[in-house]
Parts: C-alpha cells; structure tokens; sequence
C-alpha cells in the first residue's frame, strides 16, 4: 500500500566510503570485497576505499565525487558517528550537499573490534553498508533552526549557591530574578557562626553578598515566593511565580517595634524551635531584606503592629500573587535539608533535652542565636562533657547510603567551639576521618593537639540510665571503640547529633516542575558526573551547590560559578541550535487520540484542543522518537528516523546477511 | 450514452460483503439506474464464460470481495482484472486479509489435518480422505481448486486500483465509491476510500481519554458491565480505535463494544497490530518492567486480537524472504 522509494531531489546518486582506519578496521574486514559489494548496490555511482577517511584527503575523495559525478547521498563507513558523524556532515556541507544526506556505517565499534572471524566481520560489514545505503536514499535535506535566548536568568534559591550566581550574572549585565520562599535569603550558611577550616565568621563573608545581591540593580529579589510551574524551553521559558503574603511592605524600616508589641508567641523555626518568636517576626537581625514578615497562622488579628508602626508598612490585607516572568536560562540552587534524628530513636532526640542536632549548636555557639553565643544545657547550665557524634543519618543502609561530606569538618569545628567557650571535655565519636580539602587535614590536626577525644566507632545507643555513680544525671553514649576492641560507656551532659544532608523534601515535584532529573534519593541529576557536573538534560536548565549533592561551601561557591557562568555563556551568544531531527505532526493524520501526549520526556507535546490534533514545539523536541514509535496513526514522523528509512535500513541488515 | 458496467466478486469471504451491498436498500435502485451491473454471480445468475466472452476493460469497475486462498479464486482474480478498468479490493478480507487471514498462523498441512484428518469427527468421511486438486474416488473423480500454502489480500495477486476498507464497508462509503466511479472523479490509484485519520477522531468517548498513561490492567468485554460512556481502553478494554481508520460512523463504539480494526491501518502505518500494541504499551500507566509484565499477561489472544483484519498484511512470517523471492509470506509446512 505504500509506495516509497522515491527521493525528494530525483535520482539518488549514492557515494560509498569504506575507512581502514589504519589496521583498525582492515585488518578484520575485507574492504575491497565490501567496496566492490557497496558499489554493486542500487543508486551507488561510486564506491572507495582509504586509509582514514576522517583525514583531509579522505574528506577531499568526497567532495571531489560530489562536485564531479554528481553524488547526492553519503555512506561513510567507519567509526562511531559519535566520533565523526560531524567531521562528515561539515565535509558534506563544505561540498555544497545538505549534511543530512549522509549515513554513517559503524563497522569498527559494531564489527571489526568485536568480531572474531574475517569472512563473519566482512559480511557483517556488507550488511551495515547495506542498510545505510538503502537508508540514505531517502534521506531529505534538513535545516538546522536557530532560537532567539532572552538575556533573563531565574536562580531560585537564595542560600549562598543562589547568591553567588544570581550575583555572577548581573554583574554581566542580564536581568536575574532570584527566588527564596523563606521570608530572608542566606539560606543555611546564614545559620552558622564559623565556617571551617579557617574559622572565619560566616556572616562577616556571606552578608556583604546579601545585601550587594539586594540591591543590585540587575536583581530582583523575590522571597516568600516559589515556582508553581515553568513552560517553555531553552531560552525562552515561562515561570510562573507564587508570592506568598507577606503582610508587611517594603515600607518597613526593620525597626522592630512591631514585635515587641506583638503578643502571640511561636517556636521559632529558624532556631529548629529551640527558642521562641513572634507572629510578627524576622529570622535574624541582618535579614535580607531586612523587612518583618506575619506568620498568619500564628497572628490573632490584634493589629497592636499597624498601630506602632511608625512606617506603615503593616497590610493585613495583602493577598498571594501569582507573577508570570519569562527568562532564558534557569540556575536550581535549592539546597538540602538536614536528616531528622528522630528516625533512630536510640539516639534519643527529642527524648533527652540534652541531646541536640549539630545545626542547633550552630545556633548556639551563633552569637545572634538563642543563647546569645553560649552553649548552655537546657537547664541554663555549661556542659562539663560533650559527645558530638558524627554520620547520623550518613553512611548507613538503614538511613541513607551515601557520605554526607561536609559532617566530619562541621564536628570539628563545633568540638573546637563547644571546648573554647565552655572548657567541657568533648569526645568525637566517628566511623572515618574524612577530611580531603585544603587545610582540612591541617584543622583535624589542630583539634588533636587541643586535646579533643577521638572514639572510633559507631555509637551503639544513648541512655539515661546509670550504672555507675559517675554516670548518675548524665546521658551514657555507649559505643564500640573499634581501636581498642572495647565497648565503651561514656557519660557526658550534651550530645551534639552530626546529621547528615538529605535533597529537600520537594525535590521531586521540583525536579518535574523543572524537567530535569533526579536519583532515586532526590539529588538533582548532572548531566554528566564528571564533564558536565552543572549542566542537566534539560538545556537552559543548570544546577548548583547541595541540591545536587552533599557538598561545602567552597564547592558549592564553584558550581554557583560555574553554573553562573555557562547560562552567560548561552545569553550572550544569544541563540540555540537546534538539531534538525526532531518530529513533526502531520495534522491531516492525526486523530488527537492523545497517545503521545504522556510520552514526551521532554514536554514538546500538547494538544490543540480547538483543533484535536497534537502539536509539537520544535524547540523543546529532542528527537528522542518516542512519540513517533508510539502513535498509532503514523502521523508523527521524525526527521532522520522515518518509519521508511528504518525499514530500509532493517531490509538492507537481513537482505544481504 | 451507455451506463457504466460494473461488477461484484466474491473470494474467500463470508458472504458479509454482499450483504452490504444488499443494505444499500433503497439506494441501490439509485445505483441501477446510474450503472449496469454486468456480473454478480452471488444475485444474479452469471457464468464464468459470460465474463470470459466480455472484452478486456467491459467493466468500469468490479468489487472483489474475500481474501484469495485457492487457485480458482486466483483465476477469477486475474480475470476481473482483465475486464475492468478499476478493480477494487471490497471488504476486510479483499483490502488486508481478514479473518480468513488468521489462518496464515498455521501450515496448509495442519488445516487439512484438522479438517479431515483423525481428530476429526465424521460419520460421511469415514476413510478420511483429505480433497486434493484430483481426488479419485469409487464414485468417479473429482476435480477441485488447489488449496494455496497461505490465505494473500487480493493486491498480493493482482493490481488493485482502490480499496473500500470494513467488515463489511459502510454502506455510505460504497455509496461515495460508486457514485465517484459514475462520476469520473477517482483519487489517485492505490488510494484506500476512507478518511485518513483514526477513529479516536470521531469517538464520542474521546474527552474521557487521559492525557497521561493510564492502562494499568486488560479485561475482555463479557468481563464487565461496560461503561457507555467513557473510553473502553480507561475500562481496561483493548480498543483499536487509535490505530484504525475512521468512516464506519463508530458502529462498534455506537453497540457500546471497542473498535476491533475492520477499517485498517493508516496510510502511514505499514503494520496495524504493530502500531495499536506499540501505541498500547505506551499507554500503560507503569515503568516497571516485571508490573508491565504482569499487566500484559492479560491481554487474551494478542494475534487474533491485533490482527484480527491483517494477518496477510502484517511484517510477521520471513519479511527478508518474501524480499529475496518477490514472493509473499509463507510458514513453512
């Protein structure tokens, strides 16, 4: 019923090229009988073999047969097209014949180098040359088409990943939209006191940047806001942004009156609730920006606020707005969130007062924290011992498989911190050491010589039950001390719990609001682990710092630049190719039985519903052909991969094998 | 002027065909007056000599119906295309191969054994004599067509210039075809006389459809009380609607029953089965291997179900084979 083997431009005047590769190829396939067989095959006017056809005389017999006999359509058979399929599309093109019209025929990765018999590597080379033959006579002339990319970048998430490329970015000169849905942005570094090794003061370096990335004119800074769904493609995406009320406007001069007048009282979740807030509240006083926020949940309505403030910026009637802006590229740096001891209950958080995480000791050794920078038990009271217990919630089947990285650097900072301030002898119980970084090593040294505690071993639970009179009031860690082959039973008055870096809880649904990847865990998927450690499947689309995986500052300021710096690299040269073998839909064919419509891994498709067909974007379409192998109409056809080169291709294999 | 000569075969088919013409009613009395129909051996007493006597080209055009499986119906193929100027393949069978078709998934041998041979119950063939071509017998001998190795469409055997696709066709696209044909105005040659898009673009049950996979388990139709609503693959029923044409005015879908493929493929689409189980197992609503598994073990008699209408048509059966010897699919006996 189908007549084909026709060819767009008349009689297909096929040449074929048979590469040796030096010894690679001709030293398994005989390739002067696969010559002589290619040019007894339909359409072939001409058919040669040379020793490298990538090199330039190699190329140059191609051009040379184009020109002078006329040689519409190309047969390379050589290597992998991974390798050269451009090298010989760029030699066609330079030849004045449309690139397309070439096949390539993989006889040394998918013959010669895995076959042991030459008359076996032969035929089976004859077969492929077969196959692209009768393929490439069908082949039509396609165009590469190039996408305009807007100069607009959304970063969403403002911790210091965010900051860093949202700044990195308007300092070139684009518009970045930078997204937090907290009400301040500094996301967990803003949280610590020092950062490790160096000791340095974690807001005296990461508040310059907020406030810079504030008031940048380029920037505009979006917080209590998230992205509710993004359309659209590499350099042309719509996102649409979810502000949440904020009740207090930009009038606000952070003077604080509001909340001392405020009377309903709230744990304050910046403090992990380990102090209390107001309804009306700001996480910390260098907030950026350094405007109060409602927690409406908690407010009684009282509005003691609106009337002491002097700036009028109270608005109890401020609603959510939804914002729709259009960008070009997208830079994810939405962090981690840390594990919930609360899953090993023989660590007893929660339970024992006394046992607390690590991020709320970073809170307490914080000078703006709880307790104004002093490590206090819960009675008010100093610790005389301390346990800091590392890979909770890390290197565990039962939790989570993987190393969290950054655990045994934060303890020892803590160890030094917690034995600075309070003189408390302090034990670090720990499977490894892993401490490779600059200076790391260095620092690890250091607390050996301050005279903290090293238990090696996983600790096996902790109680307050004693057994002897010195373990009397205090919490018993005991744990197996794998150095010296004993179990021990360590009574000290504070447990620090070193939990580990687990993806947001959102991770996926934002992995599919954004069409990226993830691990089966959460982390956000790179497009390649080591080449492409920022970029994702999904073009315009970049990923940075811990969102990706458990990592420390200096990395995650690396990635936030690096990641930074490819989606300028992309706005400046200002437009995309596009590949030409993406599908199209014939609308006389298609039924609108939306069948495709869920397979696109890539959102191309959706459905006109005024018309009932389905429509493809072009410039999402990655080629992949998965709608085409689906539709049930064949109204989808795939540039490159029509269902009539397949089964040429497919007829070429088992005619002549 | 003379009216148009036109005439109607049957092959191997089960009559169904010429029912439909009967079910013109009416209207074939609009057709007689338009046409001479000159040859139609089911209604009208013809002889095979009265079309033999016809010069080449009397008929405008003949409609064969039933799939070709034996030498007399290859003979009288090859003679109604002789003296028709546009022959046209008519019906299921004629167009794809039809359920006679099915019959290709065994040897000639073993559908001669079933029928005649020892597991056959039989009171009046006691010596189970299996017909031949020539079967002598003590009461003289017999001479019958040759039984071919496989059941072909009719384009296997002769070129055919038009299709009118159905089990049966609806009686409006025989109406169309015939009056183009009273009116000169046929489409290209090879066309198939049937909207080129699938039913699910005519289906009421349409909007019930999900736009992301769904299929998470199969049921036959006497398995359930069938919704009269919703689409019948969201029941869990195999619907070949999304891979066969339209033009029957939803017939099946209208008696609450899933399409099961008459009208055939698209005119993109080389393999129906292929295409409505590629387009199915996209649709089902799991990506686990051992859960789709499970899920696809009940489909009932994927073959009879998905090439119910093609079994002649489809890629199965020595594709290289039939290419290196121009011939069409043969299993092996």
């Amino acid at each position: 019923m189908i007549r084909t083997n026709q060819t767009p431009d008349g009689q297909p005047k096929i040449g074929v090229y048979i590469c040796h590769c030096g010894m690679n190829i001709a030293g398994q396939v005989g390739v002067e009988e696969v010559t002589a067989f290619a040019s007894s095959l339909p359409n072939v006017v001409v058919a040669r073999h040379y020793k490298f056809m990538c090199s330039d005389p190699g190329q140059e017999l191609i051009q040379a047969d184009i020109a002078e006999r006329g040689v519409n359509r190309v047969v390379v058979a050589s290597c992998s097209p991974l390798l050269h399929e451009a090298t010989f599309r760029q030699a066609c093109a330079a030849a004045g014949l449309n690139p397309f019209c070439f096949q390539m025929a993989n006889i040394r990765e998918q013959v010669s180098w895995v076959t042991a018999d030459k008359d076996h590597a032969t035929s089976k080379a004859k077969a492929l040359v077969a196959a692209a033959a009768r393929r490439v006579a069908l082949h039509q002339p396609l165009e590469r088409r190039r996408v305009a990319v807007r100069r607009e970048t959304l970063v969403v998430g403002a911790g210091i990943a965010g900051i860093e490329a949202a700044l990195r970015i308007a300092d070139s000169g684009k518009k970045v939209y930078l997204v937090e849905r907290d009400s301040s942005i500094g996301g967990h570094m803003a949280k610590f006191d020092k950062t490790f090794p160096t000791l340095d003061c974690a807001a005296c370096i990461l508040t310059p940047k907020m406030v810079r990335v504030a008031r940048h004119p380029n920037v505009e800074l979006v917080t209590l806001a998230e992205v509710d769904e993004v359309s659209g493609y590499v350099g042309n995406f719509t996102v649409k942004l979810r502000r949440r009320a904020r009740y207090v406007t930009g009038a606000c001069t952070g003077c604080g009156q509001c909340e001392e007048v405020c009377p309903c009282v709230q744990p304050n979740q910046f403090e992990m609730g380990r102090s209390q807030r107001k309804a009306i509240y700001r996480n910390f006083p260098q907030a950026v920006p350094n405007w109060f926020v409602i927690d409406y949940g908690a407010c009684s309505g009282c509005r003691l606020c609106e009337d002491v403030c002097e700036a009028g910026a109270i608005d109890h009637e401020q609603e959510d707005e939804v914002e729709e802006i259009q960008v070009g590229t997208i830079v994810l740096a939405t962090g981690f969130k840390t594990f919930d001891p609360r899953i090993l209950p023989q660590y007893g958080y929660g339970r024992y007062e006394n046992v607390y995480t690590s991020l709320e000791v970073e809170r307490m050794v914080n000078a703006s924290g709880p307790t104004g920078g002093q490590v206090l038990l819960a009675d008010g009271s100093e610790p005389k011992s301390v346990a800091i217990i590392h890979c909770v919630g890390s290197r565990d089947k039962k939790t989570n498989p993987w190393c969290s990285k950054v655990c045994c650097m934060y303890s020892l900072k803590l160890a030094h911190l917690v034995k600075q301030r309070t003189g408390a002898e302090v034990y670090n119980f720990y499977i490894d050491m892993r401490t490779p970084g600059k200076g790391y090593e260095e620092f690890y040294d250091r607390l050996l010589e301050e005279g903290v505690q090293f238990v090696r071993g996983r600790v096996a639970d902790i109680t307050d039950w004693p057994m002897t009179e010195a373990e009397e009031g205090k919490l018993v860690v005991r744990a197996e001390d794998s150095l010296i082959g004993v179990t021990r039973r360590i009574p000290v008055d504070m447990v620090i719990l070193s939990v580990g870096l687990e993806p947001q809880l959102d991770a996926h649904q934002m992995r599919k609001k954004f069409n990226i990847s993830c691990s089966s865990e959460g982390w956000f998927l790179e497009r390649h682990p080591k080449l492409a450690p920022v970029a994702t499947f999904t073009d315009g689309v970049w990923i940075a710092g811990a969102c990706q995986g458990p990592k420390d500052i200096p990395e995650t300021v690396a990635q936030a630049g690096a990641a930074a710096s490819e989606a300028i690299a992309l706005m400046d040269k200002g437009h995309v190719e596009i590949e030409p073998n993406t599908v199209e839909i014939d609308e006389e064919k298609c039924s609108g039985c939306k069948t495709c419509l869920g397979m696109c891994p890539y959102h191309a498709i959706s459905r006109d519903d005024q018309k009932g067909v389905a429509v493809v974007n072009q410039a999402m379409c990655k080629g992949c052909g998965t709608c085409a192998a689906a539709c049930p109409s064949g109204a989808i056809r795939q540039h490159l991969f029509t269902d009539e080169e397949i089964y040429q291709e497919i007829e070429g294999v088992l005619s002549y094998v | 002027m003379d009216k148009p000569k036109v005439g109607f075969y049957w092959c191997a088919s089960c009559g169904g065909c010429e029912e439909a013409v009967v079910d013109l009613a009416e209207t074939i009395l609009d057709v007689v007056e338009v046409v001479d129909i000159v040859f139609w051996p089911c209604a009208m007493d013809f002889k095979r000599e009265d079309v033999e006597a016809m010069p080449d080209g009397t008929m405008a055009a003949c409609f064969v119906n039933g799939a070709v499986r034996t030498s007399e119906q290859r003979a009288m193929a090859e003679l109604c295309r002789r003296k028709s100027q546009s022959l046209v393949a008519f019906g299921s069978c004629a167009h794809l191969g039809g359920v006679p078709g099915l019959a290709n998934l065994h040897s000639r041998q073993s559908i001669l054994q079933a029928c005649y041979g020892d597991g056959v119950f039989t009171t009046v063939n006691p010596d189970r004599v299996v017909p031949g071509p020539r079967t002598e017998r003590p009461e003289g001998s017999l001479e019958l067509p040759e039984l071919d190795g496989e059941v072909k469409r009719l384009d296997h055997c002769v070129t055919v210039d038009y299709y009118l696709p159905g089990c049966p066709p609806p009686v409006k696209l025989i109406v169309d075809a015939v009056t183009a044909i009273v009116e000169n105005k046929l489409p290209p040659e090879g066309t198939v006389l049937a909207p080129d898009t699938a039913l699910c673009h005519d289906c009421p049950r349409l909007d019930s459809k999900p736009e992301e996979p769904f299929i998470d388990r199969f049921r036959r139709p006497h398995q359930i009380p069938i919704d009269p609503e919703k689409c019948f693959l969201t029941q869990g029923l195999l619907c070949l609607g999304p891979a066969t044409r339209s033009g029957c005015d939803n017939a099946c879908i209208q008696g609450n029953m899933p399409c099961t493929g008459c009208m055939g493929p698209l005119s993109g689409v080389r393999d129906q089965g292929a295409a409505a189980l590629s387009a199915v197992a996209s649709l089902m609503a799991t990506n686990d291997a051992s859960q789709a598994d499970r899920v696809a073990a009940e489909l009932a008699d994927l073959a009879g179900t998905l090439y119910r209408y093609g079994m002649p048509s489809s890629l199965l059966f020595k594709k290289a084979e039939q290419d290196r010897t121009g011939g069409v699919p043969c299993p092996s006996e």
